[in-house]
């Protein structure tokens, strides 16, 4: 990287390159964003592995979270303490399943552990109810959620209890047909 | 210690992580990574399941390390793999209690073993490993092939797991350090040295590949800009500019043909500008020639350049390299159609290819609304708050849906709005249709009388101009009866103005066919004129010199008589209409979309009503007028390339200023559309109409080609009698004599007419197998969807399929007895009797 101070080992950039789908100038530029969000935390040097970890509310303040949603969640599902703080493994690891190239299998393991709001692996009615309150920003009257939620539960449900497993789940999203092309479920601009 | 843990079960990581560890576990991934978890969490304490977790975890890996040695003591190679493959039983299945107690004597030797090592440095594991590679049967190299295969996958596959980024680190590092081991020990039985290289050049390759395809992603152009936009405005107006996109490359392409092959030779092998009376600006006009309004309309030095038809000489050769350009502009431009055809029909099949299923099937309407209606390619607080209304409802309009049910008399008129509408289009389509047949023949009658106002002469050009204006808007308000989704409304749309824009094309190529035919009706003449004025010039001179053995100097070529060249005329007309097209089209966005918006913009502060919510507002991108306007464009573009070898060039200048214009015009004027709606999976109905446009643009050329005389003195087809003509001299002239014999055969109607058949009937097989696949598509579908309820029914309401049980329960005595039913009553219904029956 010429004069520039080293990120990275080219080690760790190949082993970041084959744990993700960026390549080596995104991954680069992804530690640039990082440390925007946070400079006087994150060093430059990432050749040591610092153990550094970034709260919630710094990152949803990134543009491509900043109108989802599910922001929270979405960050608390990929940091590994499940209280939303990402080190920058977390955070790359979530842009890489949140990109164009991951496969659909993958968007859809995180996708479900994102809809399950109280972790209990199952998506039950309360977990769909938050989804849709947080989707329609509250906007439906509760006997319409309550309605839409059962018919959601009655399409998708295979085994009859009256919640979603993730078989379910995985069957239903893989019918999706423009699932993959507009990536409705799961992508984001990187606004470079 | 506990690195030493994580690496053990690390190492084991491609199939005994989640299946070694807890027996009861589920096959999926995601449970197992749940798990994984909540191990560090809930079960650090419990020893014992620590232990045979451990045990789990390093099921497969000590297979791979630490058993070849004692396998090696053991001996025998298919006892091992008998051993093997049981271990693999046992995972498989889980629970089976006999394989699990032999895995874990097994695992006890192991864990011995593993003690031992530990102490030791890495120093010893490779001597280990090389004390493997001395004595290493067949059957433990193929294992270990096996083993070093299975982590190769998992280097390749390690992106697509559900693991935390930690997690994967190691492993990766893990696999590649054990691959790295064990690799170069395979190859010993032949040549290590080659398989060492062959490894080296799979990494390589490897290498190779991944900087290939970052070098592959950068050069897609605009990904970033299209995005953009698209995270703005929904995927419907991405669409426009992945279809410009599309366009651009396409026609990046055309021109590299058309240069390299025509333009080029021609400016560096052929005769110089002023050498021959086709390279000169004849002496009438050379006064004017450099006049900006002259080279404006495409006239003067423009019109005798490289850039026109004309311009070209009728040499069979040009240049040391003996370039046959004659033939090369004729390739070119049937080259130019047949490259365009292939392209667009192929990227169709793919797209259709990328279709798929439809989005009928509504099995899953509120399920996928509540899962995949948010577009998470939003970055944009409009667009949000848009998206958020847009969702509400569509939830709200399925709800009342659902709760009406469909009813009838909705339908009906619905059904009768959508008849009127199309009624109407139908018959203002048919107005214009028949005004500008009334108007074109008006002009007609016109072109014969020279006392014309203002408006006589540009009567067409208004009524056409005043068309394109009313006519969309108009089909916009009609088109709101009908109350279509907004996407299928913007094919209706794209087709009704289509249907009108081909009037617009029929006018056009009708005045030009017009000129064209007065043009070659002069040309009889004037070449007869031209014919005459060189004997005379020779005569003359002869008689001047009064010596008639000395040859005369040739003509100054500015002075000779010239024909009128329509092809030229042609060519002119296209540039001429593409370029004001341009100009039109960019206009129409500076002043209706920019000087709009800042009027809306600044004004607003002093106005008396809200200018931004109320009348004028910001415009809206308008998908269909755009997506037509680079149809329409395209297809000039392949009827007059043919006419005006420059019209390619002009035309990639104008898709590429388009691109950044129109990406900043859309970005910083124009609002996302009311209800921002996704756009359909393929761009197909674009790729159709830019056929159909390709096809009629075809028409005319190839007419041209194939029956009008190319003119006596202007293009590289001079002299010929029909353009192919240059065909058949290439084939008398430069292939060998069987080959000519070859084609005469090859062009006999005996055997082209068979030909054709052949063809038709091989359209028609291909037709109706792809009918038979679709129908066995539709069979299949409603099959799964059948499968589907009956399972959904048996799992849903198992107590009422199973009536008979539930009867022959109720009669049971002692019903008091019975344990209350546990939540999966389907299988326990047998035992549960048997149970009773027992009590």
């Amino acid at each position: 990287m010429g004069n520039k101070q080293t990120t990275f080992t080219e080690e760790q950039l190949e082993a970041y390159q084959d744990c993700t789908f960026f390549t080596r100038k995104e991954i680069l530029r992804l530690h640039a964003r990082y440390r925007e969000l946070a400079p006087h935390l994150v060093p430059l040097d990432y050749t040591n592995n610092p153990d550094i970890k970034v709260p919630m509310t710094l990152i949803v303040t990134m543009p491509e979270l900043k109108e989802n949603p599910f922001r929270e969640r979405i960050v608390e599902t990929f940091s590994e303490d499940g209280q939303g703080n990402l080190s920058f493994s977390d955070f790359i690891d979530m842009f890489s399943a949140l990109c164009e190239a991951s496969p659909r299998e993958l968007k859809t393991i995180y996708a479900f552990k994102i809809y399950d709001f109280n972790r209990d692996n199952f998506i039950c009615k309360e977990d769909l109810e938050k989804t849709l309150n947080k989707l329609t920003k509250g906007e439906l009257t509760p006997e319409e959620v309550t309605l839409v939620c059962d018919k959601a539960i009655e399409e998708a449900d295979l085994d009859g209890d009256n919640k979603l497993s993730f078989a379910d789940f995985e069957n239903m999203i893989s019918k999706a047909p423009d699932f993959l092309r507009y990536r409705h479920l799961f992508c984001y601009v990187f606004i470079f | 210690r506990r690195g030493n843990r994580r690496q053990a079960g690390g190492r084991g990581g491609v199939k005994g992580r989640g299946r070694g560890k807890k027996p009861a576990s589920d096959d999926d991934d995601d449970e197992d990574d749940e798990e994984e978890d909540e191990a560090p969490r809930g079960r650090r304490g419990a020893n014992r399941k620590k232990l045979a977790k451990k045990r789990g975890g390093n099921d497969d890996e000590d297979e791979s390390e630490d058993e070849p040695p004692k396998r090696k003591r053991g001996g025998a190679a298919n006892k091992k793999k008998g051993g093997k493959a049981q271990d693999k039983e046992t995972k498989g299945k889980k629970g089976d209690g006999k394989g699990k107690g032999k895995g874990k004597g097994k695992d006890d030797d192991k864990d011995k073993k593993k003690k031992k090592k530990k102490g030791d440095s890495s120093s010893d594991s490779n001597s280990n490993s090389s004390e493997e590679e001395e004595s290493m049967s067949e059957g433990e190299m193929a294992r270990l092939m096996e083993e070093v295969e299975e982590k190769k996958k998992l280097i390749a596959n390690i992106r697509n797991k559900p693991w935390r980024m930690q997690r994967r680190l190691k492993l990766l590092k893990e696999a590649q350090e054990f691959v790295d081991k064990f690799e170069g020990a395979l190859g010993k039985g032949k040549g290590r040295k080659w398989y060492a290289y062959k490894v080296m050049m799979t990494k390589k390759w490897i290498k190779f590949q991944r900087d290939f395809e970052n070098f592959r992603t950068a050069c897609i152009p605009w990904e970033r800009k299209i995005k953009e936009v698209e995270s703005h405005f929904g995927s419907s107006v991405a669409s426009y500019f992945i279809f410009l996109r599309w366009m651009y490359g396409m026609n990046l392409v055309l021109f590299g043909f058309t240069f390299g092959l025509v333009v080029i030779p021609e400016v560096l092998m052929g005769l110089p500008y002023g050498s021959i009376p086709r390279k000169t600006v004849p002496r009438a006009e050379q006064d004017t020639a450099q006049d900006y309004s002259v080279l404006m309309d495409f006239n003067g030095y423009c019109k005798y350049s490289v850039l026109f038809y004309g311009y070209y000489n009728d040499q069979r050769t040009v240049g040391v390299l003996k370039f046959r350009l004659p033939l090369s502009y004729l390739m070119v431009g049937i080259g130019t159609f047949g490259y365009s055809l292939m392209l667009v029909i192929r990227t169709m099949a793919k797209n259709a290819d990328v279709g798929g299923g439809d989005g009928e099937d509504s099995d899953f309407t509120f399920a996928w609304k509540m899962f995949t209606s948010w577009d998470y390619l939003i970055g944009n607080a409009e667009t949000a708050d848009n998206k958020y209304a847009s969702i509400t409802t569509s939830f709200k309009e399925s709800i009342v849906d659902e709760q009406e049910n469909q009813k009838d008399e909705n339908i009906h008129l619905r059904r009768f709005l959508r008849v009127l509408a199309n009624f109407l289009i139908t018959c203002s389509l048919g107005g214009s249709g028949y005004l500008i047949y009334f108007v074109v023949k008006r002009s007609q009658e016109f072109a014969t009388r020279d006392d014309l106002s203002w408006y006589e002469k540009n009567e067409m050009e208004i009524v056409m101009s005043l068309l394109g204006l009313v006519c969309p808007p108009l089909f916009e308000t009609i088109a709101e009866l009908e109350d279509y989704h907004p996407r299928i409304a913007l094919k209706w749309q794209l087709g009704r103005i289509f249907a009108l824009f081909l009037g617009n094309l029929y006018t056009f190529l009708f005045a030009l066919f017009d000129e064209v035919n007065t043009k070659l009706e002069e040309e009889q003449s004037i070449k007869n004129a031209s014919i005459w004025a060189m004997k005379e010039y020779y005569a003359n001179y002869s008689r001047l010199m009064n010596d008639s053995e000395a040859t005369p100097p040739p003509m100054d070529p500015a002075d000779v008589i010239r024909g009128p060249c329509w092809e030229t005329a042609v060519g002119i007309e296209f540039v001429k209409l593409t370029v004001s097209d341009i100009q039109v089209s960019y206009l129409t966005i500076l002043i209706g979309d920019f000087a709009r918006a800042v009027i809306v913009r600044f004004l607003n502060y002093c106005w008396c009503w809200d200018l931004e919510a109320g009348f004028p507002s910001y415009g809206e991108f308008d998908i269909s007028g755009n997506v037509l306007g680079l149809v329409f464009n395209q297809g000039m573009i392949w009827m007059g390339a043919f006419y005006a070898p420059g019209l390619v060039g002009i035309n990639v200048l104008r898709l590429l200023s388009s691109m950044y214009y129109q990406c900043w015009a859309v970005m910083a004027t124009n609002v996302p559309h009311e209800r921002v709606f996704k756009a359909s999976k393929s761009n197909n109905f674009y790729m159709g109409l830019l056929l159909l446009v390709l096809f009629l643009s075809l028409l005319p050329v190839v007419y041209t080609i194939m029956t009008l005389p190319p003119s006596f003195d202007c293009g590289p087809f001079s002299g010929k009698d029909k353009m192919f003509d240059i065909i058949m001299e290439t084939i008398d002239l430069d292939l060998p004599a069987f080959m000519g014999t070859l084609f005469s055969y090859a062009a006999n109607p005996g055997l082209i007419i068979p030909a054709v058949l052949l063809m038709v009937l091989a359209i028609y097989y291909l037709n109706s197998v792809s009918e038979a696949y679709q129908n066995s598509n539709m069979e299949l579908k409603k099959k799964m969807k059948m499968a589907r309820d009956e399972e959904k029914n048996r799992r849903n309401n198992a107590d009422t399929t199973n009536q008979v049980m539930k009867d022959l329960e109720d009669l049971l005595p002692n019903r008091s007895l019975i344990p209350p039913a546990p939540p999966e009553p389907g299988q326990n219904y047998i035992l549960m009797i048997a149970l009773t029956f027992k009590a």
